[in-house]
């Protein structure tokens, strides 16, 4: 399983989506991470590059909801609407339907335990048709144009 | 084993040490262990200092009134991620951010608004700005001036502290070489100007809210106060010129022994760096003093109230180790800027512990506990060997642009995680506890969502109202200033701040000189 995990918008808090993705891995998926600053067209294209299971994003300064929404259309220009899209952040609870709405699948708001997260992803990757089992787990650093390094 | 949350070792019970260390010495005398002032809080309490900032300069000037209206001390001014970054409020990627978690500034005009009618000469104002913190400061300058208040009558702190955003908090723009070069024209420039103003705050809060342990947070916060000292003095400073007015930052977290133990033992460690090795003659330059900030990364979404109680602590534990000022966490942090309610909270926290727990009565008091000593001794060494690793591996800067501290960091913030998910670490209302009913959910802070759009009508007005003449000169002449090899940058920031030019336009002339940094893979 491939996640693509990022940093959208300008917050530089950095630290959940690390454990996140150092989380992940352990769970035997590989991931890659864009890190900090990401705009949603190189977000988009990184997944459709690396043929990502699942993206996840991570915003901690309470502009959840139209990150979402521009990586959500982005999905939808690209023709990739199908990869699930999971949010964490700081995230109140009244905003969980905003986002669902927008057709994110999971939301991880601050205090979900990380086996929570890990096994949500996870669970995500039921859509694929090549039924790519768990491996042994990698992280990978994405660049610009989405391959890994 | 039971260990301090950073590790250390507990024993049963504590005695006398077996080989006595050197003695702690006298507050206010050096080694300055026992705090930087002989009379500490019995003479003058530390600042209270809430950290405020959102939406227009008006609204953040309403809040601040409002906290010095509720006794308040002082100001700290959060400013929203464009302006951080300098981008202007109508710029493509500041569209939802603009006054989103800090106020929008865009021109020495919004300063201006932020402080209308407050006493500039009277106050203490904390600036957390960073890689445009040579333009911010010359913003507030320039709205001083239009008061008619001297500028050498300003007091306060900027941040400033560069390095540790490249390190944990991530808002950096430029390569660290150009941004060093920016933060040393800044201490320059407030050693001959603005006497009364720190002009850096070299901060350990950050990397210890991304995660890593106490000693981590003493030993690289000394180790970038050595790279600032060397990168000062190799441009010709004074080691004695501007270390005086060097401030330390840090976190305060929940181990109360240990984080009183911790700011004990990294004044003695600035001292004995001071003196040793930048051969400090001024004993002030060897004189640590810091803001503390309590930590909101400890802070839990889930029955929020307990929150009050953690920030009681963290505050509990800055005081005991003699803070300067202090900020304590709004209960509703973990989940949005906190309301007024909220931060009223926060600030009767710091004043019931101020005036109702007796704890201010005496200084120091900790001092001769056989536990505490201890601790603070075992810190102290333990940071120490930190800052010899990072010498040894090239020092602080090289490891920072190779990400090598970052890694720690993460790598330390992802144990901490695990131990939560195991129960080894019981975290009350989220792992353990957890029974009995859900908190009532806070009433959260209300984002006033037009006040994107209201700030960027009146950056419109304010560039179509402006001579452009002066203003494109200006920038003309800032490009100079960066790239002149000797010249301090700082009055060339004063006149494009005159001439109304613009956070983004000013950063655009530093970005196209000094390009953007690029993060180092985190693994």
């Amino acid at each position: 399983m491939r996640v693509v995990l990022a940093k959208p918008g300008l917050d530089g808090h950095d630290r959940g989506v690390k454990v996140v993705a150092m989380a992940l891995r352990d769970a035997g998926a590989e991931v890659i991470y864009l890190g900090l600053r990401q705009t949603a067209g190189q977000i988009v294209s990184a997944a459709q590059a690396e043929d990502a299971d699942v993206i996840g994003i991570s915003v901690l300064s309470g502009v959840h909801i139209p990150l979402a929404r521009q990586i959500r259309e982005a999905q939808q220009a690209a023709g990739v609407d199908d990869i699930p899209l999971v949010v964490g952040g700081t995230i109140p609870a009244q905003d969980v339907p905003a986002l669902t709405g927008l057709g994110v699948r999971a939301v991880y708001g601050v205090g979900t335990p990380i086996k929570d997260v890990v096994a949500g992803v996870l669970a995500l990757n039921h859509g694929d048709l090549n039924d790519r089992d768990l491996n042994q787990g990698a992280l990978n650093h994405g660049t610009l144009d989405g391959g890994t390094e | 084993m039971i260990t301090t949350d950073s590790g250390i070792p507990v024993e049963p019970w504590y005695g006398p040490p077996e080989e006595p260390g050197p003695p702690p010495g006298q507050p206010g005398e050096p080694p300055y262990i026992r705090g930087p002032y002989a009379s500490m809080y019995r003479e003058r309490l530390w600042t209270m200092r809430q950290y405020a900032g959102f939406g227009s300069a008006e609204d953040t000037n309403e809040r601040f009134r409002y906290l010095l209206s509720q006794g308040q001390t002082a100001l700290s001014v959060a400013f929203d991620l464009p302006t951080q970054l300098g981008y202007d409020s109508s710029h493509e990627l500041a569209s939802h951010e603009a006054g989103r978690v800090g106020v929008a500034i865009d021109t020495a005009d919004d300063m201006a608004a932020v402080f209308d009618g407050l006493p500039l000469e009277d106050l203490s104002v904390n600036f957390t700005i960073n890689a445009t913190a040579p333009i911010i400061l010359a913003f507030y300058i320039v709205a001083a001036e239009r008061r008619g208040v001297d500028p050498a009558r300003l007091a306060g702190t900027l941040q400033n502290d560069i390095l540790k955003e490249f390190l944990a908090r991530k808002l950096y723009v430029f390569p660290p070489q150009p941004s060093l070069q920016l933060a040393g024209d800044v201490v320059e420039y407030c050693a001959r100007e603005l006497p009364r103003f720190n002009p850096i705050s070299i901060t350990g809060y950050h990397a210890r809210e991304a995660g890593c342990d106490a000693v981590q947070e003493i030993g690289l916060t000394m180790a970038a106060a050595i790279a600032y000292a060397e990168h000062f003095t190799a441009r010709g400073l004074a080691f004695d010129s501007f270390a005086p007015r060097l401030s330390f930052h840090f976190s305060s977290q929940l181990d109360l022994f240990e984080e009183a133990a911790k700011v004990r033992a990294a004044r003695g460690l600035w001292y004995e760096i001071a003196t040793q090795r930048f051969g400090a003659a001024n004993p002030h330059s060897g004189r640590l003093r810091f803001f503390s900030g309590c930590s909101g990364a400890t802070l839990t979404a889930q029955q929020p109230l307990n929150n009050v109680v953690r920030s009681t602590l963290q505050c509990l534990a800055a005081v005991l180790g003699g803070a300067q000022s202090i900020h304590v966490m709004g209960y509703d942090e973990a989940l949005e800027i906190p309301t007024e309610e909220s931060v009223r909270l926060a600030l009767r926290t710091q004043q019931i512990i101020a005036h109702e727990s007796g704890v201010t009565r005496t200084v120091d008091p900790l001092a001769g506990s056989y536990f505490v000593e201890s601790l603070t001794s075992e810190l102290r060494s333990r940071a120490l060997a930190l800052v010899q690793e990072v010498d040894a591996g090239g020092g602080y800067v090289h490891l920072l642009e190779q990400g090598v501290p970052q890694r720690w960091i993460a790598e330390a913030a992802y144990r901490s995680e695990l131990a939560m998910a195991s129960g080894e670490r019981v975290k009350v209302g989220v792992n353990q506890f957890t029974g009995g009913g859900e908190d009532h959910p806070p009433r959260l802070f209300e984002v006033d969502s037009a006040a994107a759009g209201q700030q960027r009508a009146r950056l419109a007005s304010r560039l179509s109202g402006r001579d452009a003449a002066p203003a494109a000169r200006a920038l003309t002449q800032l490009k100079e200033a960066v790239t002149a090899a000797d010249a301090n940058s700082m009055p060339a920031f004063l006149a494009a701040a005159r001439a109304g030019c613009t956070v983004g336009e000013i950063t655009d002339v530093l970005r196209a000189e000094f390009g953007e940094h690029r993060e180092p893979p985190p693994w």
